[in-house]
């Protein structure tokens, strides 16, 4: 124990208070909280968000369109082949779960551990989740062949035995990962917003408005009854929905991870996927708020704190996604077999696809590298262009495990390549269309900050101030008196 | 019968904390607190129970587990044994990541209609708010009138009316609320 000192009772009393972090600038009074963030809804939007909300209504017809035009003639129109049976449609999908884990992350596990900068973000991340799971889904229901058939994937009682669904199957395992998911994460949403909703409906003058949100915020009246409640079920369902955030990803990597084929055969994947997903995630939430933030003047709740922890959020989870990189491929070299150092040597660093391999490792190796530098960090551009690389950098990971996989197995003989038809890629912008249009509404219809939990910061933060400033008066009475007895 | 409530609204969170400790010192009966925010000294200060929403939670996690793991060994086990790659009929390890999933599914829902259901929250419901703008910024507490304590203590109802304007009350009045 030699040269730890502990503090004497008065060295401590007189130990400089760090004040506590301010997740919001200036000081604004309670009512001003409600005004700013529900001003949006309130008002008409502006020609920044009808430009936006036309360019993603537009590509969301393009996708169903397409998606029509799939029902009609079959996966035929899509790139894939014998070799390569599984391309765009499962790299979306576990794209889009991924990105689908920052908002239950925010919400329950930063709730756990009582991060503070939680509060300004976690509505709108929560949204984003929902919607990026409806993106999710929509692939494995359209690759099915006969989408109409797609509730087959549930096990219900049937004509047909009742024959029941494989359940050893991780395929089916998804099933209920990403229903579950979506479920929970739907009604943690909602939760959350109850006394929001309550606040909109003592504002509004429109009759409808009113009578709307009356019914969605279940005659919530602000008790502290109701709210000491309320905040244990938060608890609880943050409790809960912790272990689902991890047991996601980790089921999706499952099907990959229980296959023989070298690039998926590996015990790395559960928590490389999870990493990756939370990266992919926290990208996309940056993205989002970057742009809400500057285009509904939310800067005072949004603030650069906040962009600040999330690009650090991204240092690490990206440096994880690098470690995993980096073991996979030890594992290719140490473990000898020659299909696996071809798959990761040959293949992905010097085959037809090594293109691929560079864009992910320039997205999501080198590029999270730079939020070490705190000017990365305070720049809002430098942000926004690194949220969207480490989106395309997490999308090109997904489709480097699945095809580069896929296209050269076992047998040279099965070897082919996968060439995306403008059916994948225009599905692909189609999901995109279905993301952005969802949360445009959103940010329209709905407080995209919790505006509760944000009052209840401020007050937090107004008591403290008040403590401080009386217990600074007591010091320096307590010194007076130190002084005059010293005098005496 | 309609019920009769002394409201008191105040601005500051800790005024409001000050009126209820008084309030109670005084040997009366908190009725309910309203506020656009939860504040964590309430608890202690109007002397709440704890919840036993934990319980539901339990109960709705266990009955998820049992429910998934019952079910999938009735499906494979004794409804209809399918060989599948010469695995057991009960695999018991593969039918873990599903049995986790829906005792999260199941412990999720009952704990939100756990609260639903003691709250009294439904869709429809008609608010009853005892003070305006307790869903904005203000914070207001309700006494029950008459309280049988402050009979009991000789309190009289100038003196509750004094008690919280000295703890710094912006408006008291006295409001029905439909029974």
């Amino acid at each position: 124990m030699t040269g730890v000192s502990i503090p004497s009772k008065s060295q401590f009393h007189q130990a400089p208070m760090l004040p506590p972090p301010k997740w919001v600038e200036g000081d604004p009074s309670l009512q001003e909280i409600t005004d700013d963030v529900l001003r949006p809804m309130e008002g008409l939007p502006g020609r920044a968000w009808w430009i936006c909300f036309a360019l993603s209504a537009a590509a969301l017809t393009m996708g169903l369109s397409m998606i029509g035009y799939l029902f009609s003639k079959g996966i035929g129109i899509w790139g894939e082949n014998n070799s390569v049976g599984w391309a765009f449609d499962i790299t979306n999908f576990v794209f889009w779960v991924g990105i689908g884990h920052a908002g239950t992350l925010i919400s329950a596990i930063l709730l756990l551990f009582q991060q503070k900068w939680r509060t300004s973000i976690n509505r709108s991340a929560e949204a984003m989740t929902i919607f990026a799971v409806m993106c999710a889904g929509l692939f494995p229901a359209i690759h099915v062949g006969r989408p109409w058939l797609a509730f087959w994937l549930f096990p219900y009682p049937n004509q047909r035995g009742p024959l029941w669904v494989n359940f050893r199957s991780p395929l089916v395992w998804d099933v209920f990962a990403v229903s579950t998911y979506f479920t929970i994460s739907l009604v943690f949403w909602y939760l959350g917003m109850i006394p929001d909703l309550a606040t909109i409906r003592d504002r509004a003058t429109n009759g409808i408005k009113k009578l709307i949100f009356r019914w969605v915020s279940l005659g919530w009246d602000g008790s502290h009854r109701t709210w000491s409640r309320y905040e244990v079920v938060s608890l609880l369902l943050a409790g809960l929905a912790t272990p689902l955030v991890v047991s996601v990803h980790s089921v999706v990597s499952m099907d990959f991870a229980t296959a023989v084929l070298p690039g998926w055969h590996s015990t790395i994947f559960p928590p490389y996927f999870v990493a990756g997903a939370i990266y992919s995630g926290f990208g996309m939430v940056m993205t989002l708020l970057i742009i809400t933030r500057n285009t509904m003047n939310l800067e005072r709740y949004i603030t650069m704190r906040h962009l600040e922890a999330m690009s650090k959020v991204l240092l690490l989870t990206g440096s994880i996604v690098a470690y995993a990189y980096l073991t996979e491929f030890f594992s290719a070299w140490y473990n000898g077999n020659i299909y696996e150092r071809y798959t990761f040597f040959s293949n992905r660093l010097a085959g037809p696809y090594a293109w691929c391999f560079g864009i992910m490792v320039l997205c999501n190796v080198l590029t999270p590298q730079m939020f070490w530098f705190h000017r990365i960090r305070g720049s809002i551009p430098a942000l926004f262009v690194a949220s969207i690389l480490v989106n395309i950098g997490m999308w090109f990971e997904r489709f480097v495990i699945i095809v580069l996989s896929l296209h050269r197995t076992f047998l040279p003989a099965e070897w082919g390549m996968f060439i995306p038809t403008i059916y994948d890629v225009g599905i692909l912008i189609g999901s995109f269309g279905l993301f952005f249009t969802c949360f445009l509404i959103f940010i329209r219809v709905l407080p995209m900050i919790a505006i509760w939990e944000v009052k209840g910061l401020v007050g937090e933060l107004r008591v403290h101030d008040r403590l401080v400033s009386n217990l600074r008066t007591l010091r320096a009475d307590q010194e007076d008196g130190t002084q005059e007895a010293a005098c005496a | 019968m309609p019920r009769r409530f002394l409201v008191a609204c105040f601005q500051e969170e800790e005024s409001l904390l000050n009126a209820v400790r008084t309030v109670r010192g005084k040997g009366l009966k908190v009725y309910d607190v309203f506020a656009p925010y939860p504040i964590h000294e309430l608890g202690v200060a109007m002397g709440i129970r704890k919840s036993r929403l934990p319980l539901a939670a339990l109960f709705g996690t266990l009955s998820g587990l049992l429910v998934a793991i019952g079910f999938q060994f009735y499906a494979n086990v004794l409804d209809w044994p399918m060989n599948v790659g010469g695995k057991p009929d009960n695999s018991t390890l593969a039918f873990i990541p599903i049995a986790f999933e829906l005792t999260i599914l199941f412990g999720g829902l009952i704990t939100v209609a756990a609260l639903l259901v003691r709250t009294r929250l439904f869709p429809g419901k008609h608010e009853h708010l005892l003070a305006d703008g307790i869903t904005d910024d203000v914070f207001a507490l309700a006494l029950r009138q008459p309280d049988r304590r402050a009979v009991a203590s000789a309190l009289r109802q100038s003196d509750v009316w004094k008690i919280l304007e000295a703890c710094g009350a912006k408006d008291i009045y006295e409001r029905e609320s439909p029974p």
